[in-house]
């Protein structure tokens, strides 16, 4: 039982296929972004018309296109998460070292992933809760290298404890690194360092919001 | 005539001492050389250090030397096997976990005559401060990734991380000839460079055993003077060695 869970009802904000549709208005044409799994990965069926977005994965590929559907699977083509994929038009494949030149060298537009805890020091936590088995992949390279890191997340956990914090508890994958936070009920910006509430789900007030976040933070609503 | 090509797989790979550093390529099973890890379990070779992205999540590959108890240390960045937990908990195992980009620049840095780098991935992290366990004793960390040193570069910190030199580099193709010239498909290339980079020897198994010339010089990916031994694995080849437009998605 948690101390806020008591007070703060479950509130209905954006769906998850919400929170990836909300990112996905703010793609640039011409972005090539790398996609984490959960919420990311729904974040290209959502791009506005005309707007033209390169996905990267870690594992060498530019140019990722969706499953190539059943029977045409290729073992020799997947992606990060080893899944089959296909390529589109103008894609390409380099090896594990240029791909990471590509995201440490900071030549990614962005990348987009999830969140355990993200800390009003714009830390993230996102790839080890202890117990339980350690496994790291690419996420600490992409929060490195990255100049525009967007986290997608539930706002509160399953408990109803707020994951926007003062100070990360779990390990972090990287300091002061996110620039910005889409959850169910809000988006967040970092701004010179600081942590900034621009906007609230339709139906969801700043004091819903200010109920499940423990983090500080001003607001400059748009 | 320089002729690389080893029909015997295993005797090609019995010069492998147990107690061997070994770069692997592949990602999962995409690209991973299984017929020389197999003759590596064959031959009965134990004690191994793998460096190698993943373990997979099942018992082929690098799961096999993992389950049958033959790796003394593993570095990478993906283990998930659950049976590599429970050898790394119960103190089998020691795991060398860095990030996957740090792996990959660690064994091209290795294979290029850099000693070290300093990179921004992990820092001020438990991977570069000390206190990730390396191993385990009684169900308690016995001992711990050592701390790693720091440096600021224009106001961000930095981790200096060591290139891996492996002793051996295990590598699969698509296509290769008699000189060592590979040629890789689609992402099954990932870290089959670098790990071929890093052996001081290394044996690449391919798919097709092509005449030389067959892979124009523009299109060969890695260079033989990388590779000291090829093999051909009899797995089965995809049907066309092009990647064609027919087979994009329409996304």
């Amino acid at each position: 039982m948690s101390a806020t869970d008591t007070l703060t009802p479950i509130l209905a904000g954006r769906t998850r296929d919400q929170i990836a549709q909300r990112v996905a208005a703010d793609l640039s044409d011409g972005f090539t972004v790398n996609l984490g799994v959960g919420i990311p990965l729904a974040v290209p069926k959502f791009l506005p018309e005309g707007i033209e977005v390169f996905l990267h994965a870690e594992n060498g590929v530019l140019g990722l296109g969706d499953h190539p559907g059943e029977g045409n699977e290729d073992p020799d083509l997947t992606d990060a998460g080893k899944r089959p994929v296909s390529l589109v038009s103008g894609g390409a494949i380099v090896d594990s070292a240029l791909s990471f030149a590509i995201i440490r060298g900071g030549h990614l537009d962005a990348t987009i992933l999830g969140a355990l805890q993200v800390s009003q020091n714009a830390d993230l936590a996102n790839w080890y809760v202890p117990g339980r088995n350690p496994a790291v992949g690419g996420a600490m390279d992409l929060v490195a290298g990255t100049r525009e890191v967007w986290v997608c997340m539930e706002h509160v956990d399953r408990n109803g404890d707020a994951k926007i914090i003062p100070a990360c508890t779990f390990p972090l994958t990287g300091h002061g690194v996110v620039t910005r936070i889409y959850t169910d009920l809000a988006v967040f910006h970092f701004r010179g360092g600081a942590l900034v509430l621009t906007e609230c789900a339709p139906g969801i007030t700043v004091a819903d919001i200010r109920a499940r976040t423990t983090a500080a933070y001003t607001e400059d609503l748009e | 005539m320089n002729d690389k090509y080893r029909e015997d797989v295993m005797a090609a790979l019995d010069v492998v001492p147990s107690g061997s550093s070994i770069a692997v390529g592949g990602f999962g099973s995409s690209g991973r050389p299984d017929a020389l890890l197999n003759a590596l379990c064959d031959l009965g070779k134990r004690d191994l250090h793998v460096i190698v992205n993943n373990v997979g999540d099942d018992y082929t590959g690098i799961g096999r030397l993992v389950a049958e108890g033959r790796v003394r240390r593993f570095t990478g960045s993906f283990p998930i096997l659950p049976s590599f937990y429970d050898d790394y908990f119960s103190g089998k195992i020691e795991l060398e976990l860095i990030p996957q980009g740090t792996l990959a620049e660690r064994l091209r840095a290795g294979g290029s005559g850099i000693a070290a780098f300093f990179t921004p991935s992990a820092a001020g992290t438990m991977l570069t401060d000390g206190t990730f366990p390396l191993t385990y004793s009684d169900g308690r960390p016995a001992a711990h990734l050592p701390a790693k040193e720091t440096r600021d570069f224009d106001g961000h910190a930095h981790v200096l991380e060591h290139g891996i030199a492996a002793d051996f580099g295990l590598v699969k193709a698509h296509q290769g000839d008699r000189l060592g010239n590979l040629r890789f498909r689609l992402s099954a290339r990932n870290f089959n460079p670098v790990a071929a980079m890093s052996g001081r020897t290394t044996f690449a198994e391919v798919e097709q055993l092509v005449d030389v010339d067959a892979i124009g010089p523009d299109d060969v990916h890695l260079p033989g003077v990388f590779v000291n031994f090829v093999v051909m694995t009899g797995a089965p080849v995809p049907a066309g060695p092009e990647f064609t437009s027919s087979m994009k998605g329409a996304a």
